[in-house]
Order: C-alpha cells, then sequence, then structure tokens
C-alpha cells in the first residue's frame, strides 16, 4: 500500500549548511566553496531550485563552466565545488514523495537529508539501509558517493537498495535510472558527474526500536584487532572499531570495536517500551567559529586517545545507545570541522582488499611513526562491493583517519601511503580525497575508461563539472 | 587545481629566468604541479630554464612577455589562461638597478620603478581578473623587506617594492571572498645572481629558501610570508626607529 505522505515543510537542519554556503541565497556573486574539510576554496555562483522544473532551467542556463550538484556539503575535499561555475544546492529539493509503510520503501528528493528520513521513518519503524558516520547528508549525496556504513559487510553500499532514481542530464532531460543499467553504474558513485539526481526510490530497513545494542570490546593492538574483527564480524548488523594510530610500539593498532544490532522490542526496559521509536537528537553548542591553528597537536592528541581507550570497557555487551549515540556521535557539536583552524583537515580513506594485510599493518606502523595527531580513524571490514563504476568498496579492509592540512610534510607522506594502497590493488576514497595524484586514479578505479567514456558520450560539452572532476580529470 | 595543501596543478612564472622563481617551479614540479608556463623575453636564459623544468617532468611552455611593455602584456597573458586554467600565478620578475649610478640618471631609475612596479601593475591586474573569472588561483607576488622602509642605499628599488606591496596588499583585499588568494612574500637579502657583488646584509636567504617559504605560505593561505621569518619582527622594530637614528644604523 502506498501512502500519499507526508506534511514536508522545509527540512529544518539542527545542523546547518557548510559556513561557506549561505543557505537559501541565489547569488549574483560568486561566493567562496568549501568541502567539509575546509581546505582549497574557490568560488562559484550558488543556484537554489525548489522544483525539478527549477533545477531543469539551471542546468541549461549554467554558463561554459558548468554545475555541480551540492546537498549538505559533508563531502570532505572537493567534490561539490565548481570553481568560475554555478553550483546546484539541492537542499531546496526537500520533499518526501510517497512512504510506502508497509513494504518500506521510500520514494524521496535527492535534497532531502538522511536526518529527516530518520525523523519521518522512524517512527513508522522502518530505517535508512546505510548511513555514514554523519545523518546530515542529502539522498543525493548517498547516490553520487555511493555511501557506506557499518553494516557494508552485511547490506553493501547505499545504491544496493535504491531501486530507482530520476536523473537530469546534460541534455536538460530527466531519466528514469534503474539498477542493472549502465548509467545506474556510472552514476552512483560517480560524484555528481552524471548529471544531478532529482529523486530516488529507497528499499528500507524494518526496525522494532529506536534504540541500539551494543556490544564494546577492546584489542590491544592491531593483529588483535584484525583477529576479532573477521572472527566475528558476520554475526553482526553494525560493526566498526575506533583505533589509536597515535600509539606506537607494542600497542601500535590498539583499538575499541563497537557492534551493534537495532534492539528488539524486549531488549526495552519497561519505560522505554512506551515509546520505542523515539528519535530525539540531543544538540550541544556549535565549535567557535575561530579555532587557533595547531590545537589539535601530537600532545593533545595522545591525551584524548589514552583516555578514550582507557575509557572503553574490556567487554561490555547489550549496552542500549540511541541512534545518534552509535552511529553519529560528531552530528551533536555543529560545525565540529573547525576545530581544526584555518588550514582545514584532510580525511584519508583506503579500503585493501584481502589478503592485503600487510599492506595495511605497514600503513598504520608508518602513521604511527609519523606521528599523525589523529583522533578520528576508524578501520572496518568491507563485504562485496556494489557495481558502480567508481563506487569506492571492495571487500577488505577499509581505515579512515582525519589529520590537520597544516601539518608540515603531510602531502608527500599521504602520496607515500597512496603507493602503498595502489600497489597492493586497493584504492581511495573520492567522496574524501583533496589530494590525490591523478596519475592514480585509473590504477586505483579500473572502470575509469568506461566512466570517461560514457560522460564523453552522455555529457560532450562538460556541462557537469567540479573542482574534483578538474583535479583528477576524470 | 590547487589540493589541500594549496599546491598547484599548474604554473605560471612571470620573470621566468627569476632564480626565485625556477627555484619554487622546481620545488612545486615535484609535487603537484605538471604543467608550468614560463614567461620572460626570448632568451637562451629562458630556454635553458623551460629544460631544466622539463628534465623534471613537466610539461613546460615559455610565453614572450616584457615587464616593460604593459601594451603587450593583455594579449601575452590572454594567451596562456585561453589554453586553460591557471593555479597559481609567481610574480617574480624585478630589477635590482645600481642606486648610485640611477641616481645620476633618472632614465635609468624610471626604468626600474617601470619594471618593478608598472609592469607589475598591468600584469597583476590582468592576472587577477582571469584568476577570478576562474574562481580560484593563488597569486603569489615577490615583494622585498627593502619596501618596508626607506633606505639611502637602495631607496629607488626599495620605493618601486614599496609601491609592488601595497599594490598587492590592496589587491588581495578586492580579490578577498572571490575565491583568489593573493599572497606578498617579503624576502631579506637573497644571495643570488641579482646581489652577486653586493655586501651580504644580516638574515640573508637563498631562492631555495623562499622558495620553501612560498610552499608553506601557500599550504597556509597566508597573505604575507616574510623569509626568514624572524624578519617579520625585526623590521616591525625597524619601522619605529626615529629617522634621524634609523639614518645612522648600518643597514
Amino acid at each position: 500500500m502506498s501512502a500519499e505522505c507526508v506534511p514536508v515543510a522545509p527540512a529544518e537542519h539542527a545542523a546547518p549548511t557548510s559556513p561557506a554556503t549561505p543557505s537559501g541565497r541565489d547569488g549574483d556573486l560568486p561566493v567562496p566553496v568549501t568541502g567539509w574539510g575546509r581546505t582549497a576554496p574557490s568560488a562559484a555562483l550558488l543556484v537554489r531550485p525548489r522544483t525539478h522544473e527549477e533545477a531543469v532551467a539551471a542546468v541549461h542556463r549554467c554558463g561554459n563552466r558548468g554545475t555541480i550538484a551540492r546537498g549538505l556539503g559533508r563531502a570532505y575535499g572537493d567534490a561539490a565545488q565548481n570553481a568560475g561555475g554555478a553550483v546546484l544546492d539541492t537542499t531546496g529539493l526537500d520533499r518526501i514523495r510517497t512512504i510506502d509503510a508497509e513494504g518500506g520503501v521510500v520514494v524521496c528528493d535527492a535534497g532531502v537529508s538522511l536526518h529527516r528520513l530518520m525523523e519521518v521513518l522512524l517512527p513508522l519503524g522502518w530505517f535508512v539501509p546505510v548511513t555514514p558516520g554523519t545523518r546530515y547528508v542529502t539522498v543525493g549525496g548517498a547516490v553520487g558517493a555511493d555511501i557506506h556504513g557499518k553494516n557494508h559487510h552485511v547490506s553493501g553500499s547505499f545504491s544496493r537498495h535504491v531501486l530507482s532514481l530520476e536523473l537530469l542530464t546534460a541534455d536538460g532531460e530527466v531519466r528514469t535510472v534503474v539498477p542493472g543499467t549502465e548509467l545506474f553504474d556510472a552514476t552512483t558513485g560517480g560524484m555528481g558527474l552524471t548529471g544531478v539526481v532529482l529523486s530516488a526510490t529507497v528499499r528500507l530497513h524494518p526496525v522494532e526500536t529506536s534504540l541500539m545494542s551494543v556490544d564494546t570490546e577492546r584489542a590491544g593492538d592491531l593483529d588483535d584487532l584484525m583477529a576479532r574483527l573477521t572472527a566475528h564480524d558476520d554475526r553482526h548488523r553494525y560493526s566498526v572499531a575506533w583505533i589509536d594510530l597515535v600509539a606506537r610500539g607494542a600497542a601500535t593498532g590498539r583499538a575499541v570495536l563497537t557492534r551493534g544490532e537495532h534492539a528488539p522490542l524486549d531488549a526495552l526496559p519497561a519505560r522505554a517500551r512506551r515509546r520505542p521509536l523515539e528519535f530525539r537528537p540531543r544538540q550541544f553548542p556549535p565549535a567557535p567559529a575561530f579555532v587557533p591553528e595547531g590545537l589539535l597537536g601530537r600532545a593533545s592528541v595522545s591525551l584524548f586517545n589514552e583516555l578514550w581507550y582507557r575509557r572503553a570497557p574490556r567487554a561490555r555487551r547489550g549496552q542500549l545507545q540511541s541512534i545518534p549515540a552509535f552511529f553519529h556521535p560528531l552530528d551533536g557539536v555543529p560545525h565540529w570541522n573547525r576545530v581544526y583552524g584555518r588550514s582545514g583537515f584532510v580525511q584519508y580513506q583506503f579500503v585493501v582488499g584481502h589478503g592485503q594485510e600487510e599492506a595495511l599493518r605497514t600503513i598504520v606502523r608508518r602513521v604511527a611513526r609519523h606521528g599523525c595527531p589523529s583522533f578520528l580513524a576508524v578501520l572496518k571490514r568491507f563485504g562485496e562491493g556494489d557495481p558502480g563504476w567508481l563506487s569506492f568498496p571492495m571487500p577488505g579492509w577499509t581505515l579512515a583517519l582525519d589529520v590537520p592540512a597544516g601539518l608540515p610534510g603531510l602531502g608527500p607522506f599521504l602520496d607515500g601511503l597512496d603507493q602503498v594502497v595502489a600497489d597492493c590493488g586497493g584504492r581511495v576514497y573520492l567522496a574524501k580525497d583533496s589530494r590525490l595524484r591523478p596519475e592514480l586514479l585509473s590504477v586505483m578505479y579500473p572502470g575509469l575508461d568506461r566512466f570517461r567514456a560514457l560522460r564523453a558520450r552522455l555529457d560532450p560539452r562538460g556541462v557537469f563539472v567540479s573542482d574534483l572532476s578538474r583535479r583528477l580529470s576524470l | 587545481m590547487k589540493d589541500a595543501f594549496g599546491t598547484p596543478q599548474t604554473l605560471l612564472v612571470l620573470g621566468g629566468t627569476s632564480e626565485i622563481g625556477l627555484a619554487t617551479a622546481r620545488r612545486l614540479v615535484a609535487r603537484r604541479t605538471r604543467t608550468v608556463w614560463l614567461a620572460g623575453r626570448p632568451s637562451p636564459a629562458l630556454d635553458s630554464a623551460a629544460a631544466g623544468l622539463r628534465e623534471l617532468g613537466a610539461d613546460v611552455r615559455t610565453v614572450v612577455f616584457d615587464a616593460l611593455n604593459p601594451s603587450g602584456h593583455e594579449e601575452a597573458l590572454g594567451k596562456v589562461f585561453a589554453e586553460g586554467d591557471i593555479d597559481m600565478v609567481l610574480l617574480a620578475f624585478g630589477v635590482l638597478g645600481d642606486q648610485a649610478h640611477d641616481e645620476a640618471r633618472p632614465l635609468d631609475a624610471v626604468r626600474v620603478a617601470q619594471t618593478n612596479y608598472t609592469g607589475a601593475v598591468s600584469s597583476g591586474l590582468i592576472c587577477a581578473g582571469a584568476l577570478q573569472a576562474q574562481g580560484h588561483g593563488s597569486l603569489v607576488v615577490l615583494s622585498s623587506v627593502a619596501g618596508e622602509r626607506a633606505r639611502r642605499a637602495n631607496f629607488i628599488y626599495g620605493s618601486s617594492k614599496a609601491g609592488l606591496d601595497t599594490f598587492t596588499q590592496g589587491l588581495g583585499d578586492a580579490l578577498h571572498g572571490t575565491g583568489v588568494h593573493v599572497m606578498v612574500v617579503r624576502p631579506g637579502f637573497v644571495r643570488s645572481r641579482m646581489t652577486a657583488g653586493l655586501v651580504e646584509a644580516p638574515l640573508a636567504t637563498t631562492p631555495d629558501q623562499v622558495a620553501q617559504a612560498i610552499e608553506k605560505g601557500l599550504r597556509r593561505r597566508s597573505e604575507t610570508v616574510w623569509v626568514p621569518g624572524v624578519l617579520r619582527v625585526v623590521m616591525s622594530a625597524l619601522r619605529h626607529v626615529p629617522r634621524p637614528l634609523f639614518r645612522r644604523l648600518p643597514v
């Protein structure tokens, strides 16, 4: 049964769009735009269509430096910037069109955030199929980056749950794109370069409650961690490890594993059972607008990591946590990206296949030795990849770490890590990239030539272009 | 495009035989820079500069450019920008002149001023406009500590750099928020061809050190860079020394 839905007023985003994006301003003047990492700003005209028709018109009008869709600006690098051209802010396309409350399918505009979907869907007993570490990404962005979450080993990436898309292509046509087609595989993970996703039909995951039942354990070093992840990952829907990349010596790669399930109703205490599907994320004050450079140095991060590791229980089972606490701890602090100061930060995420554990060990050792002050480092095991040509996940190990961009020598250091990753058939994640050597791209993404050929055919004038696509010649 | 550390993929050096310009280009080519335009008067020095960078793996092109001929700047630089985006323009041309000689021959003094200042005004504005249109890029201008305060020993050169420095600061303010980054670089005494035979000043530096400071400035998106960094403190003190006293200082 398909129920017409829903009273969707313009979404109130608790954490608004990136500070570089004055929301709702249809500018005549270019404004500087950056990714979430706040590096390499470039200026573009912001256009914020409110309807599909306005989006079509905006693409027609975009001028000779083209356009790129941008959601909530959570891509870390330059994927949603378009220097000298137009940036199509999709957050105005924010309608949830239909919800099939029995079959668990939602049809919504591309600018709807996962946060909004959770607000609307959880009370109906449904959860988004895949969520990354933030709720403040749009459905369009989730498709463009083919995002993954802590359940990748079970559920794959976002595109696996997309039943169809409406895509506005360079010729101004709106096409319905379904899985199994070339255009679908080029678009999922295609970083917005095949067109503007206008809406998507997404299959949902049923839940009995809005709480998570979480098991926590500590791993003393990297080998211990990998053994634990390998042995028990398939028993849990969600699984991830926070890893201390500052620790050296015998403690190199020590970590805290957290794994969870959606808690069944009978796991809840009596009081909570009265409102099992409540969703009320807490908000803290935002990070200050100005933070002095170098706040996150080696000493402060070491201290933080030490405390974080010690604070975690050696082993605890069945702890009940809210969805924001389990999935999106940083969303509680709006603009947390400012804590890295003016130079911003780089998030480095790569994947290496199973059997390439030695490469992973090499990288973890190098990061620890180099003294990268990284307090957000996450390791997880990916399951089967999805068919997107530029989709990031592939079966194996993925590690993500944040590092201040102002750290001296960071560029050459990360180039060295890229080489290790490329040599063993791995790749880095384009939604987070801001610095990859263009020469390595085709080594990491074997589908790149097909992607380029399809773009050349579909968009010969180069209407869809971003700083990322210019930098890497995508 | 620039990467997260401000390193450009394409570089235009105005003053293609400048030692600081080439040291910077070499440094950037070792990182991300793949295309380098060298703008200068045709000469064997320009050709060998291009050849040197090619050996490092860069795609190097040269363009005829004469700082003393502002009316030709639009055409020459327009040609470069028509070929594609430029991520960084390094304005590196300049002449030191010979103070004693130039004081006696005003026309030669004017030549110093025209090269260092007038030539930079026209080419700087043209590049700034092009960078603004492409919505990104860095304009890095080589100024000098000599522009901070007039000195008996080189006030003709110093005044031209003072003009250039003020011009660049204003341009940086004008371009604030346009996606274009403008950076003034103020080296002290640089050991190079330009200063060969001169008595070395304290805190002397080298083209390589200037290049290193430029790379760091790009990473931090600095607006002003002193080379060496301690000159910032030294000059802010010297600036406030009373003139009767300053005249007698051995600087």
